[in-house]
């Protein structure tokens, strides 16, 4: 169990235009087969944060690295391929659910990988859906089948870690359990070799979802710290 | 060219400003409240193009030095980068620079093959100011039309589709690839009314300068022949200002790790 961890931060900082601190000195280790999540009040950049750790946003402080290696601009897709950032709001593509599904094969990155219709059809079957939902307009799904078809989409890359950015927050308490269920069985199929890092300011899914808290502080609260 | 046209006295000219105040009527019936703007447009294109018809008189003498005549293309060229920005919505830092890096090379390149190859110098002889700068002008105007329609979409598509580009960069697309979608329809609404305008010249419109050429007594078919190149030149100067435009704009809010500067993109 020597092998470094997936993503590592080492004391990251990213500030905004007017040079105030979104987040600073905030560190994290997340290694094969754990699960965490982050917290903290609204304002305390837990968005900036998993932006910042998929290299979304530059930072502009620390040290971040990748399998135990500082990440080169080269590297930068393949990394965001193995570490994948989940929006809040689902980003889908106008046509069918099975458009979107195929998306992330028609990129450099996928390097010959096919779209795997079979195998998404058993992960809708395990959801309750059926084959047709592959023919559903984007357009026509709810909030909760939208986040559900983004995950799916996700999944498909075959990350090592998936950074989920509070995926349930718009959904109702089954279409949540629904997004829950799917990453957990994601977990499953491959045992200690993902990890998944949530946030979520929901006490009870932080209990079922990770075994590891991070918790922000709200930029004011770190000002207070600093005197 | 068959003589000189007939020149118009001062007189005629303000026989076809009467024909202003027609508008000048309507607008006060409807209480448009344009007249104000009218008499300063009016006013303007007058002034402005004696002014420059005394200009370009000075720089068509045959004694003038061709390092003059490059200079104030040089200008004329400035002065259509600058023009493109001023009608951009969406804005960076940067976009100057690279609106006059396009116009320049666009224009110039363009330009120059067609006082070479298209129109040779055998044609021209030694009065190229009297073919350089009408030419100039012309790929100018069109060129920074494409150029800032170009530029304005590329910011519209990004801001608008920011969460699909970030999507795709989460799911391990280059920036090429999450920029792709954008930049394509950027450039093709940059070069929309001059394919536009090619389909329907003759039959729709006929183009001002064939027209100018026409009322002071030009061969048709000169006048035509003419009109052809121009339309291919303003073509091919709109498209490649127009792309050097948004590939210099993407390589601005795109940086080499791949990620979309949004932050830089602001409406005006």
């Amino acid at each position: 169990m020597s092998s470094p961890p997936i993503l590592q931060a080492e004391n990251i900082g990213r500030c905004a235009a007017d040079r105030a601190w979104l987040i600073r000195n905030v560190s994290l280790s997340i290694s094969s087969g754990q699960r965490w999540a982050v917290t903290g009040p609204t304002g305390s950049g837990k968005t900036v944060l998993l932006r910042t750790l998929v290299m979304l946003d530059q930072f502009h402080e620390g040290r971040l690295t990748w399998n135990g290696a500082e990440i080169s601009n080269e590297n930068v897709p393949a990394f965001r391929r193995n570490v994948v950032y989940l929006h809040q709001r689902p980003a889908l593509i106008a046509g069918s659910v099975e458009d979107n599904l195929q998306l992330p094969f028609q990129l450099a990155q996928a390097d010959g990988a096919a779209f795997n219709r079979d195998a998404a059809v058993q992960s809708l079957q395990q959801l309750g859906r059926d084959a047709a939902f592959l023919e559903k307009s984007s357009d026509d799904l709810s909030g909760g089948e939208s986040q559900i078809v983004a995950l799916l989409r996700a999944l498909q890359v075959d990350p090592a870690l998936l950074l989920l950015d509070e995926p349930t927050s718009a959904l109702d308490a089954d279409a949540a359990r629904a997004v829950e269920m799917l990453v957990s069985r994601w977990l499953d199929d491959a045992p200690g070799t993902r990890a998944t890092l949530w946030v979520t300011h929901n006490k009870e899914q932080l209990k079922r979802i990770a075994d590891n808290v991070l918790t922000l502080q709200s930029t004011h609260e770190r000002e207070r710290n600093d005197d | 060219m068959i003589d000189g046209p007939a020149d118009l006295s001062y007189l005629n000219i303000l026989a076809a400003a009467c024909l202003i105040l027609a508008n000048g009527l309507i607008s006060l019936a409807l209480q448009l409240k344009l007249e104000r703007r009218l008499a300063i447009a009016s006013l303007r294109t007058i002034v402005q193009l004696l002014a420059i018809g005394y200009v370009l008189a000075w720089f068509f003498r045959p004694q003038t030095p061709w390092l003059t005549v490059a200079l104030l293309m040089l200008l004329m060229s400035l002065i259509a980068g600058i023009a493109a920005v001023r009608r951009v919505e969406w804005r960076y830092a940067g976009i100057w620079l690279n609106s006059i890096v396009a116009v320049l090379a666009s224009s110039w390149l363009v330009t120059t093959v067609a006082l070479t190859v298209v129109i040779p110098p055998a044609i021209w002889t030694n009065n190229i100011a009297q073919y350089a700068i009408p030419l100039m002008g012309m790929i100018l105007g069109n060129t920074l039309t494409g150029i800032s329609l170009g530029i304005d979409r590329l910011g519209e598509e990004l801001a608008g589709k920011r969460d699909r580009v970030e999507m795709l960069l989460t799911l391990g697309a280059t920036r090429w690839e999450a920029a792709r979608d954008a930049v394509r329809q950027a450039v093709r609404t940059g070069m929309i009314p001059i394919i536009n305008s090619m389909m329907v010249v003759g039959i729709v419109s006929l183009p001002g300068m064939m027209t100018g050429q026409l009322l002071s007594g030009a061969d048709p078919l000169i006048a035509v022949k003419y009109q052809i190149v121009i339309m291919f030149l303003i073509a091919a100067g709109t498209a490649l200002g127009t792309m050097i435009a948004v590939s210099l704009s993407y390589l601005r809010l795109f940086n080499r790790r791949h990620q979309f500067q949004h932050e830089k993109l602001s409406r005006r």
